[in-house]
């Protein structure tokens, strides 16, 4: 299997290569960070234009994943929009291709600090969610928590030596009580699991599952 | 032609001067449209340049702007102002000089603007700024002169043709602008002169007196030079012999990292204390202004350098050049051998040092090219179109454009006067919309038409950015070193990102000739003490990573031809004997493959002799070739002249393996991802104006905001496989790190004449390549499986597993 299956909080969870979260009890699959409309953000700044390509790549790679695992709800973890206004700009493509993954599916955005409310497309929209003693919200608390969080917002990301070369890659970050899971907008960037914040957000005993073709575990303080 | 004025050449009597023959020659040329001046080092070229300057100002009567110095070193700016001040002040002219760098203070960029000098004194990039704001024809309207000091450097990059396009704007801004070149000795004076004429104006080339030939030899040392390996160690001591007989000896290295071993070495066997002092690129600027500053004053006795110390500025009193490593490049030994002794008609002196037992023969050929006066150099070929996107980013900020004027304006530039109305019109679209097969950005076009059919800026906040980004020298991705304190302790310089990141806590390295230890990485920077207790892990720096010219290989492959070779030392011949009565040597027009089994492995030796970066491309090309004719390719390692195989079965037809049109058909597939082509999709992108470097406001965790080039590419190469800037990469992909323009010349130059030869052992020839660092695995098990291994490993460490 490609996937990595790890126990959290009590949960059997499997991160996926692709960079998803799949939760095979309650048949749920959830995806992070998506910043859909960052290429028209640069643009409107008055920066370059970048490949207009990222909301189709983005959503094919969700459209994969939602259709392998049949998951019954999907759960965007905050950030799915680069700006308040972004899903009013996605083109006529893009919405249909949402509403058609929407369709005969629990649907959750959660929102994020790019998108702090609701957006004009369909699914239920939540500051945070419950769900069988997992909490979901953007961005990680600072405080000690009694049970597991999931959250999104640092795209955690890590960098491994092989051999006098270096790789980087996109990373879940999972320690006892925490996951915070990885980008999965293509036009996204990542902030190295072993910077601050990250470091003091998570215990020694980090984990980071790497995201490519296989999802791989490695351990993230190793000195 | 106006006649010296009286007060200039009373001056020239005081100083006992007589004006030189050339420099005479550029006084009657002064009203030519353009004039290119090449003189040696130490010919009087600045004065040269500026005599005509300084007679049309002497009268006081010119308001405003004369005069454009544009140099490629900021260092040279400030030079040159010293040393114009200096004549003008004791002439008593009446003339303002300011420079305007990077490092120049805003307040004072402002006034030059509002109240330019007469003479201003800058960079390519610094003119391109000035001609991005609304306000450059006023600046430039009384311009007569520009000058451009080491064209010959800038004539061979993107710098160069960014300069050339920011002085069609500015020809277009002021009634007869002449310009002039001042450059060395090159092999094509006629190609610098289209590159710095208007066209199709003519242009004269002015040749002074290029002086007595150099007095050039090998550095005899009594012991061999070893197989391989670039490090020269062991010349140190007949090189410490030379520093002590003469008074400064310049000490140049291929590669910053060779500079740094060998500073190093030299320092262990400095029983005397020499005062010896080192300089490159990736040194902290107050460490290099310091070595700097005490060569002038002459209080160093050596200094070892690399390609830093190439250019301009008067060093002292240099009187030897050594030349560690082999040259790779005759036009660029003679340009290094031109910094020992200024004085004019005297010949400089220099010595060349073989690293190892290939360099030998290599260093011999130099020698004769240079007695031959044979420079090598390749015709550069047409203007990059990631420049010219620049250019036209840079013309809208000052106001808006016509695009039909502005084409005509392009056209004026020599390496631009062949580009088509097709090339232009996609660049054109490329900045103002992106120039994709989707149309995505009609709402926020960043170039906009307007009624009258000129385009503008969407946005007046694009201006800044665009400003911000002027220029087209690729940092490579380096990362600040420091000694570690409380508040931040000295910068000691920069090494690469990637060199970085296989660094641990504990590890040393060398950097300014000290070795220091890595305690860790704050804040982008990485923190060092000189607690050193381990061997030195040497450090990559960047900076460029020459290739052996196409005529210096072909002259080796020449030399190979001879029936015995008396000009080499012993050594050297013996070996070539050898190979001759073992194998063949290669030959020109012929390309030899020598196949033989060594420690239970096939060896493939394919002697391509088209330089590293492209012997590197073929390593990459072949070995899929390999694997697709079943020969199980391993690893390989290439040098400036062969690339060596090695895998578990033989080669048995290196008709197929070689066949040009299979491997056209390597580099189509090469585009789909390699890293190589994504470091040169990088940089293009970054000259056209798609990726930013610098931001307004940059957020101080900008990386996480950021993302990485290689996402754009994967994009584009998936979506939009004909995009501008895919093509330009692929063009990019022909000269520089990947260098396939060289392997193709070789493909066409060997076809159907291969020389393979199967052996039962190692040949002569292919023995050192053995010795060589830098071996290549094959990824046939691919990323994935390394990285499987690795992170097990890491995870039954941390006893997670």
């Amino acid at each position: 299997m490609s996937h990595h299956a790890f126990s959290f909080n009590g949960e059997m969870l499997h991160a996926l290569p692709s960079g998803a979260l799949y939760w095979p009890a309650q048949n749920l699959l959830c995806v992070s960070d998506l910043h859909f409309g960052k290429a028209q953000r640069y643009a409107l700044q008055g920066g370059s234009a970048l490949p207009p390509y990222e909301v189709k790549d983005t959503l094919m790679r969700l459209d994969h994943d939602i259709t392998t695992q049949a998951a019954k709800t999907v759960i965007c973890l905050g950030d799915s929009f680069d700006r308040i206004s972004a899903s009013a700009d996605l083109d006529l493509d893009a919405r249909e291709w949402i509403t058609r993954l929407q369709a005969g599916r629990e649907w959750i955005w959660i929102e994020g600090n790019h998108d702090p409310g609701p957006v004009d497309l369909g699914g239920t929209h939540l500051a945070e969610h419950l769900r069988a003693g997992l909490i979901f919200r953007h961005i990680a608390i600072g405080e000690t928590l009694k049970s597991g969080e999931i959250s999104g917002h640092y795209h955690p990301k890590i960098t491994l030596n092989l051999k006098a070369r270096a790789l980087t890659r996109r990373c879940f970050a999972i320690d006892e009580r925490r996951l915070i899971m990885p980008a999965f907008g293509t036009y996204t960037g990542g902030l190295s699991v072993r910077a601050e914040p990250l470091n003091t957000l998570l215990s020694t005993k980090a984990i980071a599952v790497l995201t490519g073709e296989t999802a791989l575990p490695v351990p993230i303080k190793t000195r | 032609m106006e006649p010296v004025h009286p007060l200039i050449a009373d001056w020239f009597t005081a100083q006992e001067w007589t004006i030189h023959p050339h420099q005479q020659d550029m006084l009657a040329r002064a009203d030519d449209p353009a004039t290119l001046l090449i003189a040696p080092t130490g010919g009087g070229k600045t004065m040269a340049g500026f005599l005509p300057t300084l007679n049309e100002l002497a009268d006081g009567i010119h308001e405003g702007l004369h005069t454009l110095y544009v140099s490629p070193l900021k260092a040279l700016a400030s030079d040159i102002k010293r040393n114009l001040r200096r004549p003008v002040d004791e002439i008593g002219l009446p003339i303002r000089i300011e420079d305007r760098t990077g490092d120049t203070s805003a307040t004072r960029k402002k006034r030059q603007r509002a109240d330019p000098p007469h003479i201003l004194l800058t960079t390519p990039e610094s003119l391109a700024l000035l001609t991005s704001y609304e306000d450059a024809p006023r600046m430039f309207k009384g311009l007569k002169r520009i000058v451009i000091d080491e064209i010959h450097a800038l004539a061979d990059s993107k710098r160069g043709d960014q300069l050339m396009l920011a002085l069609s704007a500015v020809q277009n801004m002021c009634d007869g602008l002449r310009r002039v070149g001042l450059s060395a000795t090159v092999e094509d004076p006629a190609a610098i002169a289209h590159f710095l004429a208007r066209h199709p104006d003519s242009c004269d080339i002015v040749l002074a007196d290029p002086g007595p030939d150099p007095d050039i030899s090998m550095l005899n040392i009594a012991e061999p030079p070893p197989w391989a390996g670039g490090g020269a160690a062991y010349a140190i001591p007949a090189v410490l012999e030379q520093i002590k007989q003469h008074k400064t000896t310049l000490i140049f290295h291929n590669t910053r990292a060779q500079a740094e071993i060998f500073f190093h070495n030299l320092w262990l066997a400095n029983e005397d204390s020499l005062p010896i002092g080192i300089h490159h690129g990736s040194l902290d600027k107050v460490q290099r202004e310091r070595v700097e500053a005490a060569m002038v004053r002459g209080d160093l006795a050596a200094i070892v350098c690399t390609g830093s110390l190439d250019l301009g500025i008067d060093w002292g009193d240099v009187d030897l050049v050594i030349q560690i490593g082999a040259p790779k490049n005759v036009k660029r030994l003679v340009q290094r051998i031109g910094r020992a002794n200024h004085r004019y008609n005297a010949p400089s002196k220099a010595l060349l040092v073989p690293a190892n037992r290939f360099e030998v023969v290599e260093c011999v050929a130099a020698l004769q090219a240079v007695k031959e006066h044979e420079l090598d150099g390749d015709p550069r070929g047409p203007g990059p179109l990631d420049v010219l996107c620049q250019h036209i980013l840079i013309r809208a900020c000052a106001g808006p454009i016509d695009p039909d004027a502005l084409y005509q304006e392009i056209k004026s530039v020599g390496a631009y006067s062949m580009v088509t109305r097709a090339q232009f019109e996609d660049c054109f679209d490329f900045c103002a919309t992106g120039g994709y097969a989707l149309r995505a950005y009609d709402k926020w076009k960043r170039l906009q038409e307007r009624n009258d059919g000129t385009w503008a800026l969407r946005d007046p906040r694009a201006a800044q950015r665009i400003r911000m980004n002027i220029g087209t020298i690729q940092d490579t991705d380096t990362l600040k070193v420091r000694l570690q304190k409380s508040r931040g302790g000295k910068p000691l310089g920069e090494i690469e990102e990637g060199f970085a990141s296989t660094l641990t806590q504990g590890d040393t390295f060398l950097i300014g000739g000290q070795i220091v230890r890595y305690e860790g990485l704050r804040e982008m920077t990485v923190e060092v003490t000189r607690r050193a207790d381990k061997k030195p892990k040497v450090a990559t720096f960047g900076g460029t990573k020459f290739a052996t010219s196409t005529q210096l290989s072909q002259r080796i492959l020449r030399m190979f031809q001879q029936d015995d070779w008396p000009d080499l030392p012993a050594c050297t011949a013996d070996w070539l004997t050898l190979q001759r009565g073992v194998s063949i040597l290669p030959r020109p027009g012929r390309l030899l493959i020598e196949s033989f089994p060594h420690e239970h492995r096939n060896h493939t030796v394919v002697y391509g002799f088209a330089g590293r970066n492209a012997q590197q491309t073929l390593g990459l090309l072949l070995s899929k070739r390999m694997e697709e004719l079943g020969y199980d390719p391993l690893g390989f390692v290439a040098t400036d002249h062969a690339t060596l195989f090695w895998g578990l079965r033989a080669v048995t037809d290196p008709d197929a393996l070689m066949d040009p049109d299979m491997m056209e058909q390597g580099l189509e597939q090469w585009l789909a991802g390699n890293a190589l082509i994504k470091r040169t999709f990088r940089a293009s992108a970054t000259i056209a104006g798609l990726i930013e470097r610098n931001l307004p406001s940059q957020r101080k965790n900008g990386r996480q905001a950021t993302f990485s080039s290689d996402i754009l590419y994967d994009t584009l190469h998936k979506y939009d496989p004909e995009h501008l800037l895919l093509r330009i990469t692929k063009q990019e992909a022909l000269r520089g790190l990947v260098d396939f323009g060289r392997i193709r010349l070789m493909l066409e130059q060997t076809r159907g004449r291969i020389d393979f030869i199967t052996l039962k052992r190692v040949t002569p020839l292919a023995a050192p390549m053995f010795l060589e660092m830098g071996r290549i695995p094959i990824k046939g098990a691919a990323e994935e499986r390394l990285l499987a291994a690795e992170t097990a490993a890491l995870m039954s460490a941390a006893g997670l597993a």
